[in-house]
């Protein structure tokens, strides 16, 4: 086994050597290298097929027309397109956006910015299981709602929208609705014909594609407008300018193509891989699972150890390459916005840690990161003033703490 | 984050872990910091009748350099007078322990820790 194990699948994951193997083929001068926006010659022309192709397979993972995709940098331009793109086109119609607050920063960070162009944003809560209710998203829509923006499957804890209950709802009240769907492409069955969402973001490098790539869906039928944020060439129908990078499209492609082809068998992989990691650990004291585990993706196990800070037990953890929902590293002594929003207790929350696991993970990992986590969780226990409050049937909720 | 080697060494072998009795008279603890905060620190001192700390525990919870933090201060003091105890800094714990600044506060968690404890053992003395 090759230490340490990669279990962070949800921030990114490695290329597929097949999907490799087809852009390293895009690239010198023996091979697919040409602009495809290039029209007087055979390279331009064989870039151009390359990227076709590419599109088409994009479009097929989501029962979507070719013609719908548009390439984009990765999926954060793909949200910063969809939203600011409707915004801007759309604001005499109205000034209204609804979102949640469990959206990634790409979303909630365009809105903020809408915010300061004058724009309204409601951001819905979720439930405590991590779910926005469709009835939740109904209630919030007005008369000058012109988008709802929501996650298919959440980044943190890997819960899954009802998006078709909610594109029934939008559809039925003339709002165009948009969905960020990095972290569910390949892992749940997206299929565009019969879903009513209008606009939906992905990226590559979330399905062992190449990082740099990703696509905005845009509905031609009922035909959803957009004002472009880079203006160029013209390229992408007007609404993405740039030169389109055929290594980059080719390799999204081929990830696309081979996540429909796998899709089954990735995520029954998945789930046997989820299930023995939760059954080796669910015997352990005060270990939760954050978001629901019902309507979830197998991909992804958000755990609380419960009297245990985050950051010490990463440290503890050096076999393991796994994300602390409590964002203690990054300087900033705030736990996860999103295991907030589930309404987590503060020493559950600065207690999570994100297990990701993919295609290459195998079993012999999942038992290694097990034996490894009990013997961190109790050392670190056995260190914690917390735990030994909670043994003496302390209440941690009712004690004055001293802040500093 | 690349931890020094100063806290590696003291998240892997913490000294004086533990807890004493809080009823003791001779016992001063000082509990601070916050589950909210994520770090949390009970630091207890057991002082001899002429007024030395002669042996010190801890318990933390929170990150490796609070760890560390709590666990260096509980070497540090034993066998000071508490007023000595008191007069701790903690520039002196972050220098120790060469904390980047974003880790400033678990040294100062650590000298807040440290002076709660020798004010809880004065109380009980008067």
């Amino acid at each position: 086994m090759k230490l340490p194990i990669y279990f962070d699948y949800s921030a990114t994951t490695p290329v597929d050597p097949r999907v490799a193997e087809k852009m390293v083929a895009c690239l010198t001068l023996d091979g697919n290298f040409g602009n495809p926006a290039s029209r007087s010659h055979l390279f331009g022309w064989k870039a151009e097929d390359a990227v076709e192709t590419a599109r088409k397979q994009v479009a097929d993972l989501l029962s979507a027309d070719p013609r719908e995709i548009v390439w984009t940098s990765g999926a954060t331009e793909s949200d910063n397109l969809a939203i600011k793109g409707v915004a801007r086109f759309y604001h005499k119609k109205g000034k209204h956006i609804v979102t949640s607050r469990i959206e990634h920063k790409a979303v909630l960070d365009t809105c903020r910015q809408l915010e300061r162009e004058g724009f309204e944003v409601t951001y819905l809560d979720p439930d405590s299981e991590g779910l926005i209710h469709p009835e939740v998203v109904a209630d919030a829509i007005r008369e000058d709602t012109i988008l709802v923006s929501l996650m298919h499957v959440n980044n943190e804890i890997g819960t899954i929208t009802d998006i078709a209950a909610i594109g029934e709802i939008t559809r039925a009240k003339g709002v165009i609705f948009h969905v960020d769907a990095a972290q569910s492409a390949g892992k749940v069955e997206i299929d565009l014909t019969k879903l009513k969402v209008d606009l939906m973001s992905f990226s590559a490098h979330k399905i062992y594609g190449p990082k740099g790539i990703g696509a905005l869906y845009v509905r031609r039928k009922p035909r959803i407008r957009l004002e472009a944020i880079m203006h160029g060439g013209g390229h992408e129908r007007g609404m993405r300018s740039g030169t389109l990078p055929t290594h980059q499209i080719v390799g999204m492609g081929e990830a696309f193509r081979l996540a429909k082809e796998e899709l089954a068998a990735d995520n029954a992989h998945m789930l046997s891989l989820r299930n023995r990691l939760w059954e080796g650990l669910k015997d352990m004291e005060e270990v939760h699972i954050n978001g629901s585990f019902v309507q979830r993706v197998p991909a992804n196990l958000n755990i609380s150890f419960a009297f245990v800070e985050g950051e010490s037990l990463l440290m503890s953890l050096k076999d393991l390459a796994v994300s602390s929902g409590s964002a203690c590293t990054s300087a900033s002594l705030e736990p996860s916005y999103v295991l907030r929003a589930l309404g987590l207790s503060d020493e559950l929350a600065h207690s999570s840690i994100r297990f990701s696991f993919g295609r290459f993970t195998t079993e012999d990992e999942i038992d290694h990161a097990i034996g490894q986590l009990k013997t961190a969780v109790s050392k670190l226990r056995e260190l914690s003033p917390l735990w030994d409050m909670y043994k003496d049937g302390v209440d941690l909720s009712k004690v004055e703490w001293v802040h500093h | 984050m690349a931890y020094s080697e100063e806290v590696l060494e003291h998240y892997e072998n913490p000294r004086n872990v533990g807890k004493m009795d809080d009823n003791d008279s001779h016992v001063g603890t000082g509990m601070v910091g916050a589950p909210a905060c994520g770090d949390v620190m009970r630091l207890q001192i057991k002082v001899s009748d002429d007024g030395i700390i002669e042996d010190a525990k801890f318990k933390t919870y929170g990150c490796g350099s609070a760890i560390a933090s709590s666990s260096l201060v509980t070497e540090w003091v034993k066998g000071m007078t508490l007023e000595q105890a008191s007069e701790l800094k903690n520039t002196q714990i972050a220098d120790q322990l060469a904390l980047p600044p974003v880790k400033i506060h678990c040294s100062v968690l650590a000298e807040d820790a440290i002076k709660a404890a020798v004010e809880d053992y004065k109380k009980k003395q008067s």
